[in-house]
């Protein structure tokens, strides 16, 4: 009797829990999922809700930058091409200041070396892209004077990413033709 | 059909060679249509598990290809028949390339003898049943052959404990068969249904208590039968990669994942025909819905319903238990399903000699069973509606506890931590 009590004890047991398993999961198909739909329908952009400290691409304010070149020598992997380049008629100019978001790695030694908070972390992390040598995000134009070390008054913060949301490529943009101005293919 | 091949005939005049063409192309057409209709609803089938699967979870699941998603099978399909077909070098590559169409036939001919309506039906043979039980067992043929064929111990291992499993839970799949067929009479599938009737008390699955254990144990173990979750061992993917389909790749890969959704629904749509009343709608004798194309149209529409509602109640399961060891699968085979469904064998006959059919205390048998099963569902609805009250309608993932201004908000934590913790005490 005890042998067959425990048999049926066993089947109801099983029986009974199994319902309330369903019932727990079945619970959950009623409710509302709690999936972020990321990118396209945040309740806002995902770069807005990131903490402060987050380190996403670098960008330089070259209205800061003296050209010192401190982050060029610091950064572990090369990722910082800078080139300053001695004028007659105008003194020193900044040629060329390239980032190559691709193998950057994100460790922010240039940022602390930088004298003047020229270069820093902005929240951008959507770098995709077709060709990997957009990943290379040139911040001079035409050569340019270095800023001062110290200026008065100082210039008026920009907002952060702004200058680099600038320069990036959008997704499906043709690799961008390297000019002789900047130093050849950067990636290679 | 054969009604309609004659009609056709004479309204043609064709001679005897006529009559065969016109009889060999019906066939064709109707084994085409059956066949896409079954690819259409196992395509069907893996949308809607993927969306089920994705709100157990708190998900959403897949929602960027059309609708809610719904076109993603078809992507799915595309994506599997342009993908690369590899062989492995060492596999046996007749029986590799033949393996995966095993398992198609063995679930694809089963659905000749599943009716749609009254009158949709492939082919309403009198041994249906038996044609049902002896044609889905050539799925284990295929997947032995696919798990020898791929020359890789877990493909073998998967085969083999596939093969075991499929074997053990046949016998309580047609004893709780067995159960129907006592009571109706026919092996034919569309004469068990005609034998029962519209309403609830009815069906086969209230007719007595035996017959609604019955119908959980054919349930089980068609299930078990189908490889699906929680009976998943020859894919059991934590312990054998993927079982028996391992080295499979491209669309004979898709073979194997088509034949066991296309089964999810054979299983619901056999269940239906035997112990939910198929296409009966109440009020509605099967005469009356045979003349009318308006009431053959509304008995597709309640089998359908009844078939995909068991479809649902087949995945719901997968997401919610977890997989069974071999040998507490073997145990409930043998140890538990099998006698039950003896002694709902024994018991149903009694039943039939004890009770006359029509009579006062046959109606109260049903009508008590049909409370039965009712109060069965108030109770598990009462139960979710319990675990509801208990969480709240949303899960709460935020884990840096972020309050309305996104930054940390101790206040916050502390109500929520509170309220788990309350939940905690109460179980």
């Amino acid at each position: 009797m005890g042998a067959l009590a425990s048999y049926l004890r066993s089947i109801g047991r099983s029986v009974l829990s199994l319902a309330d398993g369903l019932a727990v999961t079945f619970s959950y198909l009623l409710r509302r999922p709690v999936t972020l739909q990321y990118p396209d329908r945040t309740p806002e952009p995902v770069v807005k809700g990131l903490p402060e400290r987050s380190r996403g691409f670098l960008e330089v304010d070259l209205d800061l930058c003296t050209g010192c070149g401190a982050c060029d020598r610091v950064c572990p992997i090369d990722c910082i091409a800078l080139e300053v380049v001695k004028d007659a008629a105008q003194g020193r100019l900044i040629r060329r200041f390239d980032i190559d978001l691709g193998k950057c790695m994100f460790c922010g030694l240039c940022v602390e070396a930088c004298p003047t908070g020229a270069i820093r972390h902005s929240h951008e992390f959507e770098g995709g892209t077709g060709d990997v040598r957009n990943l290379v995000v040139p911040f001079v134009d035409a050569p340019r004077p270095p800023a001062k070390a110290k200026q008065e008054p100082p210039p008026a913060p920009k907002p952060l990413g702004a200058i680099l949301r600038a320069r990036m490529p959008g997704p499906w943009d043709p690799p961008r033709p390297s000019s002789p101005a900047q130093g050849g293919d950067h990636a290679a | 059909m054969e009604q309609l091949v004659d009609r056709l005939a004479a309204h043609w005049q064709l001679g005897p060679w006529g009559q065969e063409l016109l009889a060999a192309a019906a066939i064709l057409g109707v084994a085409a249509l059956v066949f896409v209709v079954a690819l259409t609803y196992a395509g069907v089938i893996t949308w809607i598990e993927r969306r089920v699967a994705g709100r157990t979870q708190s998900r959403i699941g897949p929602n960027r290809v059309g609708p809610f998603g719904f076109l993603q099978w078809l992507a799915d399909g595309i994506k599997m028949i342009l993908k690369e077909d590899v062989i492995p070098a060492q596999a046996d590559r007749p029986m590799f390339r033949l393996a995966p169409y095993a398992v198609m036939l063995g679930v694809f001919s089963a659905f000749v003898t599943v009716p749609f309506g009254s009158l949709l039906i492939g082919a309403d043979l009198n041994v249906g049943v038996l044609f049902l039980l002896a044609i889905t067992s050539l799925v284990v043929v295929g997947v032995l052959m696919a798990g020898w064929a791929s020359n890789n111990k877990w493909s073998l291992l998967g085969g083999i404990r596939s093969a075991a499993q499929i074997v053990s839970y046949e016998l309580p799949a047609g004893l709780a068969v067995m159960v129907v067929v006592l009571g109706a009479g026919s092996l034919s599938l569309q004469d068990i249904i005609r034998a029962q009737g519209g309403a609830p008390w009815n069906w086969f699955v209230f007719r007595d208590p035996f017959c609604l254990v019955a119908f959980f144990l054919y349930f089980t173990a068609a299930v078990a039968e189908g490889n699906r979750t929680p009976f998943d061992l020859p894919e059991a993917e934590s312990e054998l990669v993927a079982g028996y389909n391992t080295e499979y790749s491209g669309i004979r890969f898709g073979g194997f994942f088509l034949g066991e959704f296309a089964n999810v629904y054979l299983l619901s749509a056999i269940a239906t025909s035997l112990f939910l009343g198929g296409w009966q709608i109440p009020g509605v004798t099967p005469a009356a819905q045979a003349d009318s194309v308006l009431l053959q149209l509304a008995g597709f529409a309640v089998f359908f319903a009844k078939a995909w509602a068991l479809v649902f109640v087949v995945i719901w399961l997968r997401w919610t238990l977890p997989r069974l060891r071999v040998d507490q699968l073997m145990g409930l085979c043998y140890r538990y399903l099998i006698p039950l469904a003896f002694v709902c064998l024994l018991g149903t006959s009694a039943l039939l000699l004890l009770v006359t059919p029509g009579s006062g205390a046959d109606l109260a048998l049903r009508l008590g069973t049909t409370a039965l099963g009712g109060a069965g569902l108030l109770a598990f609805a009462w139960r979710v509606r319990h675990h509801i009250r208990r969480v709240g309608d949303r899960v709460s993932l935020d884990v840096l506890q972020r309050g309305a201004r996104g930054v940390f908000d101790p206040a916050l934590q502390a109500r929520r931590y509170g309220a788990f913790r309350r939940g905690q005490e109460e179980r």
